[in-house]
């Protein structure tokens, strides 16, 4: 019997928080006195499957079927629930995230097993298996207790910080007996955005709204951004201005984001765009009006104009990285 | 073609929660409900704009929820559609949600059934998907636009770090974000003919939840914001690095 973690790779390339869920699976594992196994689809090195060893993993079942490196739902679920009733695991983690919500729920339906979407904590297993979630786009908690034998957790993606360890997990290969249907969504076109950090992943954010005035000034949001690795982003008047990319909106009808800094310039903090940041762990705002009710979810506030303040934050980041 | 748009009553966003029965329940006195903006902007909208453009024959609504919901599923049927159908029935449990639905659904001959991406009270995401599994359809997540060639739908669709579009047969489940269509308001006349369209209630198919909510909490209080003086930002950067430890 053992926990089993679903691990995603990007060209093969295993990222941060495919480790953080292999970690949260182990140490489920381990306060259950069992195993941890991470399935793993598509092409990827073994070198790279074997450090999930350093995260808890002791064992990795790799699907290595090349049609797996497209996302297809059914196709990874059937291989989960495989892996699953191979490993005789009644606990199984993915990520809150694209992928996992496009397989997390299917292997929840084909093992009969109650869900918990968004999973901010450890169960609890004292009274029952208890996992904390936001609810109400994180406008408070809820507690979810899993009454079935077997349980599928969707762990919210940076909610625990990662320790790298030591020990390589062993390798075995797993043959999954894909049906045709599996494979019915065909894909015509991908557009991969490439050299920019996806705004999903980022652990650092600047995003700018109507304080910006207009297109011509995303220079400086740009220039803070490269300087401290973030991704850029944006409220939702101006991706409806086409000032910026629909991908980049963030809030209620657009994307939700949990990155550890998210500096807001020019957003005044509606409730809609609130929804979809209040993950952050710290907030920065800058606006010139100090009644912006963005400053009260605020850590840090600047009330300034976001022409003025936003290139000398830039230049203090370089100043920073220069004597670091 | 018939479509089905799955819908959910929502807390409008700007509501303030409120707990009660010592945390285990949200009071929802005084609490304005509104349509699901993913389920009514997105799936509901596409569904009237490929009725309005001769592709699909019907479209129908359906929930899951008590009599109370009835006030925001007719306001909906304002923006169009032929009918909707209500399952009888409370849940919390989107795997609940699913199987009412899709015992509803398996009979209705659907060719396309859409969904919102997500509900914004739970937040789960896992409704459509796990409808899909229960129907033997496919499932395509976070479109950002839907187009029609004969049988087979055409999605755009986020997928990590990039965007692809995908070619898939009907029937299919697609969950919609942003993209794929714009907010609509209702006119007199949609207003007028919603009253007397049909809103079907069923009793719901025997489930049993594999999930409780056993309890609530409020987030912590914010601590309150630091400001700092705008001519200052290396200030800004050393609590960014020493205090927040994010940089």
């Amino acid at each position: 019997m053992s926990v089993l973690v679903l691990v995603e790779h990007t060209e093969g390339i295993i990222k941060a928080k495919n480790f953080e869920a292999v970690q949260y699976a182990a140490t489920i594992a381990k306060q259950m006195g069992i195993t941890a196994t991470a399935v793993v689809f598509g092409a990827v090195a073994d070198a790279e499957m074997e450090k999930l060893g350093a995260y808890g993993a002791t064992k990795v079942l790799h699907v290595a079927d090349k049609r797996l490196d497209d996302l297809h739902g059914r196709a990874y679920a059937a291989a989960v629930t495989a892996a699953a009733k191979k490993e005789d695991s009644n606990i199984i983690i993915t990520l809150h995230d694209i992928n996992g919500r496009a397989v997390a729920p299917r292997v929840a339906v084909q093992l009969n097993a109650g869900l918990v979407a968004g999973a901010l904590s450890y169960p609890d297993t004292e009274k029952g298996f208890v996992v904390k979630r936001a609810v109400f786009s994180g406008k408070a908690f809820a507690f979810v207790n899993i009454t079935s034998d077997v349980k599928v957790i969707m762990l919210m993606p940076n909610t625990f910080p990662v320790a790298e360890g030591s020990g390589k997990a062993t390798i075995e290969k797993l043959d999954v007996a894909f049906a045709d249907k599996d494979f019915n969504v065909k894909v015509r076109s991908l557009d991969k955005v490439t050299g920019e950090i996806p705004l999903s992943d980022a652990r650092l954010v600047v995003s700018g709204g109507r304080g910006m005035k207009g297109p011509e000034n995303w220079g400086l949001i740009e220039d803070l951004a490269k300087e401290l690795g973030a991704a850029t982003a944006c409220s939702r008047p101006v991706a409806d201005a086409h000032w910026r990319p629909h991908h980049e909106h963030v809030g209620q009808t657009g994307g939700t984001i949990r990155p550890d800094l998210y500096i807001a310039a020019g957003i005044s903090g509606a409730i809609q765009h609130l929804a979809g940041v209040n993950g952050s762990k710290t907030i920065v705002v800058i606006n010139k009006d100090p009644e912006a009710p963005f400053f009260k979810a605020a850590n840090y506030g600047v009330v300034g104009d976001v022409m003025d303040v936003l290139p000398r934050l830039t230049e203090a980041v370089k100043k920073f990285k220069q004597h670091k | 073609m018939k479509i089905l748009v799955c819908v959910s009553q929502v807390p409008d966003t700007s509501t303030k929660i409120i707990l009660k029965d010592n945390d285990t329940a949200i009071n929802n006195q005084g609490t304005t409900f509104v349509l699901n903006p993913y389920d009514e902007w997105y799936a509901l909208v596409r569904a009237l704009e490929l009725k309005e453009a001769g592709v699909a024959s019907d479209v129908h609504l359906i929930t899951v929820g008590r009599a109370d919901v009835e006030p925001v599923i007719r306001k909906v049927l304002a923006l169009g559609g032929d009918e909707a159908v209500r399952i009888d029935a409370d849940s919390n449990d989107s795997f609940e949600t699913a199987q009412y639905i899709a015992a509803y659904a398996k009979e209705g001959g659907y060719h396309l059934i859409l969904c919102g991406k997500e509900a914004i009270d739970y937040n789960n995401g896992t409704t459509g998907v796990m409808l899909a599994e229960l129907l033997d359809m496919d499932f395509v997540g976070f479109a950002a636009n839907i187009q029609l060639e004969g049988d087979t739908a055409v999605i755009t669709r986020e997928i990590e770090g990039g965007e692809e579009t995908d070619a898939c047969k009907l029937p299919v489940v697609i969950a919609c974000q942003k993209g794929v269509a714009e907010a609509r308001i209702p006119n007199m006349r949609g207003i007028m003919a919603a009253r007397t369209k049909p809103l079907k209630v069923v009793a719901p198919a025997a489930v049993l939840p594999l999930t409780t909510i056993v309890g609530y909490a409020m987030p912590p209080a914010k601590a309150g914001v630091k400001l700092i003086d705008p001519t200052d930002m290396d200030q800004l950067v050393q609590l960014l690095h020493a205090e927040a430890k994010v940089i």
